[in-house]
């Protein structure tokens, strides 16, 4: 038995590969929006991931470090370290911020980190691509490749110069800016330090004040100008857990007995995902319905029209007496086959289209599957109209009109 | 002939789908979760580290000479600027005066008017001394009465109180004088030291508090710098250790020192240790004080032991290890770590032997499932 399909196609083939392409690139967007809203969720999980932490410490209260902000005197992490079930507690800062390199600047999330035993510390940056790991207590930073910063490269934080010594990959924050981290002490500095002109101002303030500066107590001006200038604060204490330990009891223990609010990865997900990018994900997500909408759509009207353009030659068919199954089976494969080759020029375009969008682009395999089977099913809805149109058919058109 | 067209037909299609179906098939397996993580892979060595401190601090002078007046009082005159250099014993300015010349040359009149009793009690005492004697003299011969000697005796007794009375007076007035003379040079703001005027507090008019320091004299051969080093990473620091200071307004230039000593007392708050750092030789020109300086501590190098890259150190659960390559395998190996460089180095204590594969970077978080391919360096860092 002869393919009616495959001699259909075969006679005009490049008219239905170029179809092909076109609806390939049509599902390739909508691959990419998918990917687009997964790269947003993963960028959350990145930076849960990154931080290496079972628990989160923030302060009472508050939705922090990354949803709010939160701030803890830098001593927390001490009575924390004492309570049962703590392997390890350290602080961390995150401050979202434009770093400087020369005439450029990156916006980025400079992440201080807290010096402690190499590997075991959480918040350090959990792998990297070039370079090493901090080394030294201040002015060394480490980068992600994103920020476009090279090994060797002098950055500026507010006032003080870092030398880039690594390089890592995938260290984003939850808005996709690309992480720095920096020793802690720089980074709690970096936080609170003001600009010069604004700390020469403060302590011209400072200095005009009756109360802090008293001709008959020389040395109280320089007190209360050193108790302005300095910072014992960090966002957060990251934790993690001895095995064992359930982090929900040891979490419940540290907001009974250390009156802070504790956040569990879990917890922490929710506020990223369900708080932080719910609706800038929303937002992506109902775009992704309406292009899958659309996309159907066109594919139903493609095939629709490859099918009434072959409407006199299928009129021949039936007239030559050809069986309705054998007709409707040929728009069906031809459906399908479009359908394959759309998927598979989609999928390509989506792979090599993901690596030039600024943000992360995350393309999973289950998101393809399932994209290749509602594919094949528009296609199976779409012929089955066409079938209809080309079974009403009158034998009588082949030679007529 | 009628075949030929059809086939060339079908192998248009087929150039077109093929290449295709190949490109497909491999962006399924080289792209995302499915393709193989990039790793770079170091071969464990045996090698000697030499462990180095860092920490920053601030230059600092050693001595720093506060003068200011030891009374309340008005700076008449303040001769010295910020800069200058001064000596030991230089007066470099003084404090108002008020009336204190004026109560001095007052002592030195009430010292003459001292002077003068003491000669007229001098002049009674000599005529009462003539008198006994003589009324003495007629008593024996008994011309006199027993009375009236009794009375010029008594005269002469009271005339030698008041001639030591007199005298007493004049030491009192002298001292009285030096005394003001004392608190007059006092008023004169003096250099303790050979040194550098630091601070200029206050200038001429100026009302000051006892005790108030009006001017600071730093001895510049004094400097030497205050470093802290977070406690985590201060083992080792000794006094006696070379050190390479750099300072801030100097970034290319590397200066020696050595460690004076640690300081006994650590900052609880901040978590440093803290140390003085001198310089080897004098740097010309002085550094200001209070400007920021990066210390690096040169420790002992320390025997050979196996060496691995810190970004070869990796956290798995609550372990800490290394990815090690077995056979084309990945295998998480636990390590017990030792001393660390600041070049990124680490010696291996426990668990990896000398020619054992780790990765050092690889391209996201490793698992044992990930399958790698080892390249030399990872897709997308540039050289």
């Amino acid at each position: 038995m002869i393919s009616l399909a495959g001699r259909d196609i075969l006679h005009a083939w490049g008219k239905f590969v170029f179809t092909g392409f076109g609806l390939g690139l049509l599902i390739g967007v909508t691959l990419v929006m998918a990917g687009v809203y997964r790269g947003m969720v993963d960028d959350g999980k990145a930076l849960l991931d990154n931080s290496g932490a079972d628990l989160w410490v923030v302060q009472k209260d508050t939705l922090g470090p990354y949803a709010e902000s939160s701030s803890l005197n830098d001593d927390v992490y001490r009575a924390i370290l004492a309570m049962p079930g703590i392997a390890q507690a350290a602080n961390v800062t995150y401050l979202t911020m434009q770093v400087r390199k020369g005439e450029r600047d990156v916006r980025s999330m400079v992440v201080g980190i807290a010096p402690g035993q190499l590997g075991a510390t959480p918040g350090w940056p959990p792998y990297l691509v070039a370079g090493h790991q901090i080394t030294r207590g201040h002015y060394e930073a480490v980068a992600d490749i994103a920020t476009g910063f090279k090994l060797g490269d002098m950055l500026k934080i507010r006032r003080n110069q870092y030398t880039v010594v690594g390089l890592t990959r995938r260290m984003v924050s939850s808005s996709g800016d690309p992480m720095v981290f920096i020793p802690l002490k720089d980074a709690q500095e970096a936080q609170f330090l003001k600009d010069n002109d604004a700390i020469w101002q403060s302590r011209r303030r400072t200095e005009a004040n009756p109360a802090f500066n008293r001709p008959g107590v020389p040395g109280l001006l320089d007190a209360v100008i050193a108790s302005q200038s300095t910072n014992a604060f960090v966002n957060a204490v990251l934790v993690t857990l001895k095995p064992g330990h359930a982090p929900d009891e040891v979490a419940e223990s540290i907001r009974r007995w250390k009156r802070l609010t504790v956040y569990t990865r879990s917890q922490m997900e929710e506020i990223l995902i369900g708080k932080l990018i719910a609706t800038s994900s929303k937002q992506i997500g109902m775009f992704l319905v309406i292009l899958a909408i659309v996309s159907a759509a066109i594919v139903a009207f493609i095939i629709y029209t490859l099918t009434m353009d072959k409407i006199r030659e299928i009129a021949v068919l039936k007239l030559i007496g050809t069986r309705n199954r054998t007709i409707a089976a040929m728009i069906m494969q031809q459906a399908l086959a479009l359908g394959v080759i759309g998927f598979a020029v989609g999928k390509i375009t989506a792979t090599f289209a993901a690596p030039l969008f600024p943000k992360y682009v995350l393309l999973m395999p289950l998101d393809s599957i399932a994209g290749f089977f509602a594919v094949l099913v528009i296609c199976v809805l779409a012929s089955i109209v066409a079938i209809r149109m080309a079974l009403k058919v009158d034998p009588a058109e082949a030679i007529g009109g | 002939m009628k075949r030929l067209p059809l086939q060339r037909r079908t192998l248009a299609l087929l150039a077109v789908i093929v290449p295709l179906l190949a490109l497909f098939i491999y962006v399924g397996l080289r792209s995302g979760p499915l393709a193989p993580v990039a790793v770079t892979v170091v071969t464990v060595e045996s090698r000697a580290v030499t462990p180095a401190l860092f920490g920053i601090g601030t230059v600092e002078a050693r001595y720093t000479y506060k003068i200011g007046p030891t009374f309340a009082g008005r700076l008449k005159r303040m001769e010295v600027h910020v800069g200058d250099p001064v000596k030991a014993g230089q007066v470099l300015g003084e404090m108002d005066p008020v009336d204190l010349d004026d109560r001095v040359r007052s002592q030195e009149s009430a010292f003459k008017r001292a002077e003068a009793v003491l000669r007229e009690a001098a002049a009674r005492q000599t005529y009462a001394e003539t008198q006994a004697r003589r009324y003495e003299q007629l008593f024996a011969v008994r011309s006199t009465s027993e009375e009236i000697v009794t009375t010029k005796r008594q005269e002469l007794q009271i005339a030698d109180a008041a001639l030591s009375a007199a005298r007493e007076d004049i030491a009192r007035a002298r001292s009285d004088r030096e005394g003001l003379v004392a608190q007059r040079s006092n008023l004169r703001l003096i250099a303790p030291v050979d040194g550098v005027v630091a601070v200029r507090d206050a200038d001429p008019g100026t009302t000051i508090v006892a005790g108030q320091a009006v001017v600071e004299v730093i001895d510049p051969s004094s400097l030497w710098i205050n470093v802290r080093f977070d406690q985590v990473s201060a083992s080792g620091l000794a006094g006696g250790l070379p050190a390479r200071i750099v300072l801030r307004s100097r970034g290319g230039q590397t200066l020696t020192g050595r460690v004076l000593r640690v300081e006994p007392k650590a900052d609880a708050v901040t978590e440093e240790t803290l140390a003085k750092v001198t310089f080897d030789n004098k740097p010309e020109p002085l550094p200001p004080v209070g400007e920021l300086a990066e210390v690096t501590v040169d420790l002992p190098a320390l025997p050979a032991a196996p060496l691995i890259p810190n970004a070869a150190v990796r956290r798995e659960g609550d372990k800490v290890g290394v990815w090690q390559i077995v056979e084309g395998d990945l295998r998480f190996s636990p390590v017990k770590l030792g001393a660390s460089d600041l070049n990124g180095y680490v010696q291996v204590r426990e668990g990896l032997k000398n020619r054992d594969q780790v990765v050092t970077y690889s391209e996201k978080a490793l698992t044992a499932k990930s399958r790698i391919h080892v390249v030399d360096h990872i897709p997308g860092v540039s050289e």
